[in-house]
């Protein structure tokens, strides 16, 4: 019977992944065909497959091309991308937080990066420049919203730490409150910046409220190897996050250097939202959301769940993405950061009714 | 499984937590292959020296010694591979499943890159087996009742190594056909060679499984020494401060202690105005 239940757990999880595989795949397909200018599924299946080098495109419109491949192919890996990294990073946050409101963007994380990513613009003489063209030649970009990504976790929970408690038992409110305190004196330094110097002031918006617009595959190549390193640092020490999750005392007794394996994990997860936020702004609640539905199916045991985040967030943000430029009429575009947040708010403000009740 | 019979030994050890300081120069040595049983009233300071002896605390002075090496100086996973340990009152995890939780136990014998491989599940299934919890392996950790935690922790130390475990209160939920079972089960491995030294309140089941008893009061050691000449009326009545008999046990002979009702320091009602 027992070896039933653990096959029967097994499948299950198994079966979730295939699910979710399959529906992104499905849904970067359909997204590929949407647009202001819509394509027959048969000729955007022709375009991807002379993309991959499957079949010949001597007979394709190149403009066609162009708009599926270069545009929407792009957009689509890179929402997929950033949700992937932003929901791994949530997952991350609060399996080591031992907290269910953390989340990249809740603590604070992405402003920290938005901040950065601000003040390489307005700093970088060569960065207004080019980045009013949006040019990622300029690497240094990506290496300040790290920076910016680190020295916020270190404030928020430097601040966490003067209100009480270790790394591992800190109140979830007290956290999320140190977060938004983060947050909102980064943003009103990005205000600040963005005032100082006009001629930036589209691009800066752009970090504030998150979007893909006139993202390409160039972003994907500047965000790629930061989100594998972040991703490596999170996959060598994947089992250490279900010792975390015991708490401290039991994680050091079963062999687990539990300061060091909290600090390596919340830098993956730094470099992941980092990376998101360097190349598509602050798109909140995709970290807060996907963690907790994936919870309730497949258990908290993180082998399944961070895989399987990955595959979710890149399917709820391309799901959000292809909302934010086709919602609007005459192809106008919302800035995706406003589609996550209106899913993402009332979900917020549910656990935090739920984690205050189960407390009392 | 195989084991390799470990000592443990405090020198002069004094330590606690971030400053304050609970125990105070304590020196004993648990001989590899021993059953000890650790007693005290509440707040001697029993789950304090569990916790140094697991290296988990830092001492103040003195140090603790596995095998002759300086404990301090053991990398977390060496340290866990040597010693296993069953904490007092946990709060399960939730969204695990038991296999899962015992599986974790194995976690300081994996490798740095691989996952956890064919010999640890197989670990898990023997610690499963032999503490008789392969009923409830795929349950969720959270459903389970207290006693059943217990023995699922249990199960998991075991699965971590069988050199030497340190318990606190181990039992303490068990029911009595659980417990008799799970002492039962560390007699059994401490024949086949595994240190033991058991936190325990239950001063009758620390005299019929522990040989030798190790009394904590107030973070120092008042008693120590072989159950059958130190488990006496007077010693007993000194440490808790209350009135009981020691009677022989009908079965094994063990030393067994009495409680007299009425005998508590109560305040008398009459002087509670005051």
């Amino acid at each position: 019977m027992a070896a039933e239940a653990k096959q029967s757990i097994l499948a299950r999880r198994v079966l979730w992944g295939l699910l979710l595989l399959a529906l992104c795949l499905v849904s970067a397909f359909i997204a590929c065909t949407l647009g202001s200018y819509p394509t027959p599924a048969g000729t955007t299946l022709r375009v991807l497959g002379s993309a991959l080098g499957l079949t010949s495109h001597a007979d394709l419109d190149p403009s066609v091309r162009v708009v599926i491949v270069d545009i929407r192919l792009a957009r689509v890996c890179l929402s997929m991308l950033c949700g992937a990294a932003l929901a791994v990073a949530g997952t991350v946050f609060q399996g080591v937080l031992r907290n269910p409101l953390a989340d990249a963007f809740t603590l604070g994380v992405s402003g920290g990066a938005a901040f950065g990513a601000s003040l390489a613009i307005l700093t970088g003489a060569a960065g207004a420049a080019a980045f009013s063209g949006l040019d990622p030649s300029t690497g240094t970009l990506p290496v300040f919203a790290l920076a910016g990504a680190l020295a916020a976790l270190a404030a928020v929970l430097g601040l966490g730490r003067l209100a009480g408690g270790s790394m591992g038992a800190m109140r979830r409110e007290t956290l999320v409150l140190a977060g938004i305190v983060v947050s909102t004196f980064l943003s009103a330094l990005i205000s600040l910046m963005k005032s100082l110097d006009e001629e930036s002031v589209s691009s800066i918006v752009f970090w504030i409220m998150g979007s893909f617009q006139g993202r390409g595959f160039e972003h994907v190549r500047l965000a790629l190897p930061y989100m594998l390193l972040g991703l490596i640092l999170i996959l060598w020490r994947l089992r250490e996050l279900d010792l975390l999750a015991l708490g401290e005392t039991q994680a050091r007794l079963l062999g687990l250097n539990a300061t060091r394996s909290r600090l390596w994990l919340l830098i993956g997860a730094s470099l992941l939202s980092g990376a998101a936020v360097a190349v598509s702004g602050v798109i909140g609640f995709v970290g807060l959301v996907v963690p907790h539905l994936l919870r309730r199916v497949l258990g908290a045991g993180h082998a399944a769940l961070v895989p399987a985040s990955a595959l979710l967030g890149g399917l709820l943000l391309l799901w959000s993405d292809v909302l934010a430029r086709s919602i609007l009429p005459g192809g106008a575009e919302l800035p995706v950061g406003v589609v996550t947040a209106l899913l993402g708010g009332p979900f917020f403000c549910l656990l935090l009714g739920k984690s205050t009740g189960s407390r009392s | 499984m195989n084991q390799t019979p470990t000592s443990l030994r405090a020198v002069h050890l004094s330590c606690g937590y971030s400053g304050k300081p609970v125990l105070c120069d304590i020196n004993i040595t648990i001989a590899p292959g021993e059953f000890v049983g650790l007693c005290g009233p509440n707040g001697a300071g029993k789950t304090t020296l569990l916790l140094a002896l697991s290296g988990l605390l830092t001492p103040h002075e003195g140090r603790i010694e596995l095998d002759g090496a300086d404990l301090a100086t053991l990398p977390a996973r060496q340290r866990a591979r040597r010693i296993s340990c069953v904490p007092q009152k946990i709060d399960a995890p939730v969204g695990f499943t038991v296999r899962e939780l015992v599986l974790m136990g194995r976690y300081a014998h994996t490798g740095l890159l691989a996952g956890y491989g064919p010999d640890d599940h197989a670990a898990v299934d023997a610690a499963l087996a032999q503490t008789n919890t392969q009923d409830l392996a795929e349950r969720q950790a959270v459903e389970l009742s207290g006693g059943e935690l217990q023995r699922v922790l249990l199960a998991r130390a075991l699965s971590q190594g069988r050199n030497i475990l340190l318990l606190d209160e181990a039992a303490s939920a068990m029911d009595m056909g659980r417990r008799v079972e799970a002492y039962d089960l560390l007699a059994s491995l401490n024949k086949a060679g595994t240190t033991v030294l058991s936190a325990l309140h239950d001063l009758n089941l620390a005299a019929l499984y522990c040989p030798r008893l190790i009394f904590l009061k107030a973070g120092r050691i008042v008693l120590d020494g072989a159950t059958t000449e130190i488990f006496t009326e007077s010693n007993l009545k000194d440490i808790y401060e209350t009135e009981l008999r020691v009677a022989p046990h009908p079965v094994t002979g063990a030393p067994q202690a009495h409680l007299v009702p009425g005998a508590g320091r109560h305040p008398a009602p009459g002087n509670l105005g005051n």
